[in-house]
């Protein structure tokens, strides 16, 4: 990925070359405009969950305050989530996640290691049927998805959200994993294979390690969608306790004196492990998502 | 023997078949189905009805304006969205300290729910103490907090423009990595030779850049087309689509139509799924319109 880089490094080396070798330590007044601009950019962009986490720790009373900053530091609010039903709802919200995540593994995993390796009748439309499946989004087809739950009389269920959830992330997993595959010589599972490893041992020793890190990309990215998913949980549960957190959090809003400092409280604990999960696979979830149309 | 090595790849792909059938084919199959149904409140079938959701969601005294804000929305979130990725990926493909960091911070809008982010814009909008309102009272764009002039998301004159600027910064962020990546594609010795024939930096960047991005511009673009129309948690947190249907897009007016009728509901998101594939068209029609000029 180091190459990424090199047109822009190009670009800036004619003006940054000459005055080098006299004014090593000042950097270059184009430098600092680009870096300042870049940083006011950056903090602009985390405002909203600078904001976010400062209100979790507002106290109830200093809530209504015209101030930047809490007057005192209450976390309280923290302690408060794990007693109030909030708990539980997070507690869903895992659930949700690991189940869809799980799924996902079990269900794309194979289809993807075939579909790389072996030329197989209906495999171009398989690989269609993947790409169209990306395209579709679950806020479109929401009351579809409530009519067929309700059908199977799996409303206000963990169990339909994990299948959602798992079936809306399949396409993208089965997609980044299939390249993964297609990277590693057929030769080098060959090879394992000969070496007397079995089918199933070259496949688990050599091809499932090497595709380690689309693995784990493809995890985190469905654990991700299905821990923010908002529209088909605020559709599929009706009782409290099986809301998911987003949703249970959504549900403060409506009500006539809204405790903003729980809810943010909430949000900080729905928010904050994502975003460090998401920095980890940044990278190759842009090459995931744009696969194909870039290389 | 043979008939079972044919069988070999269903064991294989068979799952993702099924689940992708169960979970994305079938919605589709039962929405134009219930569009097509009268169904109780309750959930119970009354029986065919042969266009009488359609009708009725036609006849919808807003239905006209909520149609066309949502193509005013889709297209002003995905200008918009483009417009500040390309300016953004520009300068964060530059080189200056703690560039990775910078880049780092953008990444939040993006990971983070784009309901909570909704919620907190909510929050930062209060009339009464939000810091945007704060920080408009003190630029002198406002007298005082609290009033009307503080309640942006009460009129749909205010609440519709930080709607979509809710709706940009959550897609920039996407899409400025996917333009970075694309950037990261093209090969220096380009810029070396358009240096040498002397071409200015706006020439090359509108010669040579913009083309050269153009597979990674149609695709995100692309993206955001689905996202943006499909959007839902912004909406539907700042303004629940009030004041009446002044900030409704048909994904929220699908919705609210999904506690009253359900029949209607699905007519409404029949129409939204053709409304997408006719974006996507048109814009894709566009975009290679561009290729062949270019």
């Amino acid at each position: 990925m180091a190459v990424d880089t090199a047109p822009a490094r190009t670009g800036s080396r004619p003006q940054a070359r000459p005055g080098r070798g006299a004014t090593r330590r000042l950097p270059k007044l184009k430098t600092v405009v680009i870096a300042a601009s870049a940083y006011v950019i950056a903090f602009l962009f985390l405002f909203p969950y600078l904001v976010m986490v400062l209100t979790s720790l507002r106290s109830q009373e200093s809530l209504r305050d015209v101030s930047f900053w809490p007057d005192e530091w209450v976390w309280s609010n923290f302690t408060d989530f794990w007693s109030s039903g909030l708990a539980g709802n997070l507690w869903v919200t895992i659930k949700v996640a690991a189940g869809a995540t799980v799924l996902v593994l079990l269900v794309a995993l194979p289809a993807a290691y075939y579909s790389a390796r072996h030329r197989f009748r209906g495999r171009t439309a398989f690989l269609i049927l993947v790409l169209i499946t990306q395209m579709f989004q679950p806020t479109a087809m929401v009351v579809g998805i409530y009519r067929e739950f309700y059908q199977f009389g799996l409303v206000d269920s963990t169990w339909s959200l994990i299948l959602v959830n798992g079936g809306f992330n399949l396409a993208f997993a089965v997609w980044i994993l299939n390249a993964y595959f297609s990277s590693i010589p057929r030769e080098l599972e060959e090879a394992a294979f000969i070496d007397g490893n079995g089918r199933f041992g070259a496949l688990f020793r050599i091809t499932l390690p090497l595709a380690m890190p689309g693995v784990i990309t493809a995890l985190i990215f469905t654990f991700i969608a299905a821990w923010n998913e908002f529209v088909v949980a605020l559709t599929l549960t009706t009782s409290s306790e099986n809301k998911p957190l987003p949703v249970a959090l959504n549900s403060f809003i409506g009500q006539y004196q809204v405790d903003w400092q729980n809810l943010f409280a909430g949000s900080v604990i729905a928010t904050i492990p994502v975003i460090i999960l998401f920095a980890l696979i940044e990278r190759k979830v842009v090459s995931g998502l744009t696969a194909g149309s870039i290389k | 023997m043979r008939r079972l090595r044919a069988l070999e790849p269903l064991a294989w792909v068979g799952p993702a078949i099924v689940l992708i059938a169960l979970v994305v084919i079938w919605p589709v199959i039962e929405m134009i189905r219930s569009s097509f149904l009268e169904i109780s409140r309750l959930g119970v079938v009354r029986g065919w009805t042969a266009g009488d959701n359609y009708v009725k969601l036609f006849g919808e005294k807003d239905f006209a304006d909520i149609m066309l804000r949502s193509v005013i929305w889709v297209v002003a979130v995905v200008v918009l969205t483009v417009v500040v990725s390309l300016a953004l990926a520009q300068l964060f493909n530059q080189h200056f300290p703690l560039r990775k960091v910078a880049r780092w911070a953008l990444i939040a809008p993006w990971a983070a729910s784009v309901l909570m982010t909704a919620i907190i814009f909510k929050w930062m909008l209060d009339p009464e103490v939000g810091v945007i309102n704060q920080i408009r009272v003190k630029l002198g764009l406002i007298d005082a907090m609290g009033g009307a002039a503080a309640d942006q998301l009460g009129d749909a004159s205010t609440a519709m423009p930080w709607l979509v600027f809710v709706a940009v910064f959550v897609s920039v962020p996407f899409t400025t990595y996917a333009l970075l990546a694309g950037l990261a594609t093209i090969p220096s010795d380009v810029y070396e030779a358009a240096k040498m024939d002397g071409a200015g930096r706006f020439r090359t960047y509108w010669s040579i850049t913009l083309p050269l991005l153009r597979p990674a511009l149609t695709v995100a673009a692309l993206i955001n087309i689905m996202n943006v129309f499909n959007s839902f948690p912004i909406i539907w947190a700042m303004t629940h689509g009030q004041p009446g249907y002044s900030t409704a897009t048909s994904t929220i007016f699908m919705y609210i139509l999904k506690g009253s009728d359900i029949g209607e509901s699905a007519a409404m998101s029949v129409v939204n799924f053709g409304m997408v594939i006719v974006l996507t068209v048109i814009f894709l029609r566009v975009s290679r319109w561009n290729k062949e000029v270019a």
